[in-house]
């Protein structure tokens, strides 16, 4: 394998560092990628899902996506990206399937992260994905079928384009534009 | 002028149910001469000018007494009086305060350097507890040879310090659609800039021996939300850190002890706390912090990804809410400014509203991405209206705009990125409150 810097094979620094094990890498990797490298084997199902988002998500995201008080939705928001408050869901917003997964393992239950299985990360991620409008109520997710799930607002994305898109060259010193007063903080 | 003036003791007088604990009863006599001392001045209300003149015509107490002994405060913890110069948060803004953020309070500070007990918190799952002993960094992925490194290891590779300001995305996102903070700590308040020391992340990456296909990081943060964002090889190569120390001191374990990654002019959910695993790798993860936050909805209805640099900016410290005008006569501005793409070459400060203009000076260090102070000096103020305000122009020529031309471009719905020109309202009172001007 080609490198950057030092020669393969050959530390650079003398005793710095020691050898990843294999068991390590493996208990530390959870990410999953668009691409589907990375993702667990095992599968879920939507009705299983159900059953383990009632127990460890509703209270915080409602019984069907609809959120708590603040908390996140995970439904809805279709059609409002461009209103004046738009709401930014699973739904309607997120552009890969895989990035659900690799949040709901990393991160949920809130109180409780990476203590689900991976089948029960499976199982939640299809059973969001549902009340999304995204899969049918009899899809099973897994390692594969995770990578063919096309999300409604996967288009919706572009790379940042600032450096060619904007420019404030204003440099006016005197007798610039008159202004009105818009607002005030109370 | 000294800190008996009245400002200062009503201030401390408010937040002495707040006093830090440092101040026990084992302070004894001095303690209690303070507070004598301070009743007594604030008895005199409205005439604390003459009050001041007075005490220092005679011989304070201090002065008559012996004040506390070495290893009272064996850390050291500011002065008393200056208790209401801390973090703060608001809370309405987030549902929990363990994925929230607070506020660095910008106005009552001086320099470039800030704090590390006052530098903003922003954390997904709360500030980890991290025994340095335990930890490990991972650095797998496209490598040649997959490693752990330990503190130690770390503490033996050559290191570099730097000062860098580190900006949240949405410093100022509350004020997209109109003036809503009123005070500069939460219109401007998540930033905060400190000399970092660690070791160039380029070494690590070298010491393993990357693939030359290598395009993208994933960095990883060793807390309860196991923080990830995918950062471009270049960047990786180029500037970063793996930052052990700030300010001369280890971390604070809310800003990553025992270490964190430094993404210079960036946006400061990049620069990962707790810092456990760095996976190299071919393609962007597309993590939900870089796909369902942290990407900016536009006018049209999509999304920019990606946008990493953290854009020209500045605000005026003085005066600013907090710190209104006291008095006609001399009076000194001062702010800050930065940019995410190289050194601060300019700042005008306008008085009418951005109709005319003046060169502020700059105060260095002048340094790359990093606060860069600035004054206008020589000024006086008679009691009249003003709409300050500053803009900034960086090494690379951008200029900060006001906001009517940046929310003709970006609209008003992209949460992030907003550094827009602040304009602070001046009464005749001396007053100042934060309005939107267009």
């Amino acid at each position: 394998m080609g490198s950057h810097g030092a020669e393969a094979g050959e530390a650079r620094y003398d005793g710095i560092g020691a050898a990843a094990s294999a068991d390590l890498i493996r208990a530390w990797n959870i990410d999953v990628a668009p691409n589907g490298a990375g993702a667990p084997p095992g599968s879920g199902n939507v009705s299983n899902g159900e059953a383990v988002y009632f127990e460890k998500c509703a209270h915080c995201h409602g019984d069907f996506g609809e959120g708590v008080g603040n908390m996140p939705k995970l439904i809805s928001g279709s059609g409002t990206l461009l209103d004046d408050r738009p709401i930014r869901t699973v739904g309607n917003y997120w552009p890969f399937a895989t990035t659900l997964f690799d949040y709901i393992k990393r991160t949920m239950p809130m109180q409780a992260p990476q203590s689900l299985a991976d089948e029960d990360v499976y199982s939640v991620t299809s059973y969001v994905l549902y009340i999304n409008n995204i899969v049918p109520k009899d899809f099973i997710l897994n390692q594969t079928s995770i990578t063919g799930i096309e999300m409604p607002n996967v288009d919706g994305f572009y790379m940042d384009n600032r450096k060619t898109k904007e420019s404030y060259a204003d440099s006016c010193m005197h007798d610039c534009p008159p202004y009105q007063v818009l607002g005030v903080a109370k | 002028m000294s800190c008996w003036n009245g400002t200062k003791t009503r201030a401390y007088l408010r937040s002495r149910s707040k006093r830090p604990d440092w101040v026990r009863p084992d302070f004894g006599r001095r303690r209690f001469l303070v507070a004598g001392s301070l009743a007594a001045v604030a008895g005199g209300a409205g005439a604390s000018v003459s009050r001041a003149e007075e005490g220092n015509s005679l011989v304070p107490e201090w002065t008559r007494s012996l004040g506390a002994g070495v290893d009272a405060s064996p850390y050291g913890m500011p002065s008393p009086y200056e208790a209401d110069v801390v973090r703060k948060n608001v809370d309405w803004l987030t549902p929990t305060r363990e994925s929230s953020v607070n506020f660095t309070p910008l106005h009552a500070l001086e320099g470039i350097v800030t704090p590390n007990g006052l530098c903003f918190e922003r954390h997904h799952a709360g500030a980890a507890v991290v025994d340095p002993s335990a930890h490990r960094l991972l650095l797998h992925g496209m490598v040649d040879r997959p490693m752990t490194f330990t503190l130690e290891d770390l503490l033996r590779l050559p290191r570099i310090s730097r000062f860098y300001f580190l900006e949240c995305a949405a410093n100022g996102g509350m004020e997209w659609r109109n003036a809503q903070m009123n005070a500069v700590q939460f219109t401007h308040g998540m930033v905060h800039c400190v000399q970092y020391t660690g070791v160039p992340l380029r070494l690590l990456l070298e010491h393993a021996g990357i693939s030359d296909k290598a395009k993208w990081l994933l960095v990883e943060g060793g807390d309860g939300a196991a923080m990830t964002r995918s950062l471009p090889i270049d960047k990786a190569l180029d500037d970063c850190m793996i930052a052990l120390f700030m300010n001369g001191e280890r971390l604070r374990t809310e800003q990553g002890y025992p270490l964190r990654l430094v993404v210079p002019g960036f946006e400061g959910s990049m620069w990962i706390k707790w810092l456990r695993r760095i996976e190299v790798g071919e393609g962007a993860w597309q993590t939900r912090e870089e796909t369902a936050r942290y990407t900016d909805l536009m006018p049209d209805g999509r999304a920019r990804r990606f946008t990493w640099e953290m854009d020209c900016k500045s605000v005026i410290t003085t005066p600013c809410p907090e710190n209104p005008i006291a008095r006609k006569g001399t009076n000194l501005l001062r702010g800050l400014a930065w940019s995410g793409r190289g050194m601060i070459a300019e700042v005008h400060v306008s008085f009418d509203g951005g109709r005319n203009w003046r060169h502020a000076k700059l105060e260095g260090p002048v340094y790359d991405k990093c606060l860069t102070r600035f004054f206008l000096e020589d000024w006086s103020w008679n009691g009249e209206e003003l709409y300050l305000q500053s803009r900034a122009v960086d090494s690379t020529g951008y200029v900060q705009p006001q906001m009517a031309a940046l929310k003709k471009v970006r609209g008003v719905n992209s949460t992030y990125h907003n550094n827009a020109i602040q304009t602070w309202h001046v009464k005749p009172s001396g007053e100042v409150q934060n309005v939107r001007l267009g």
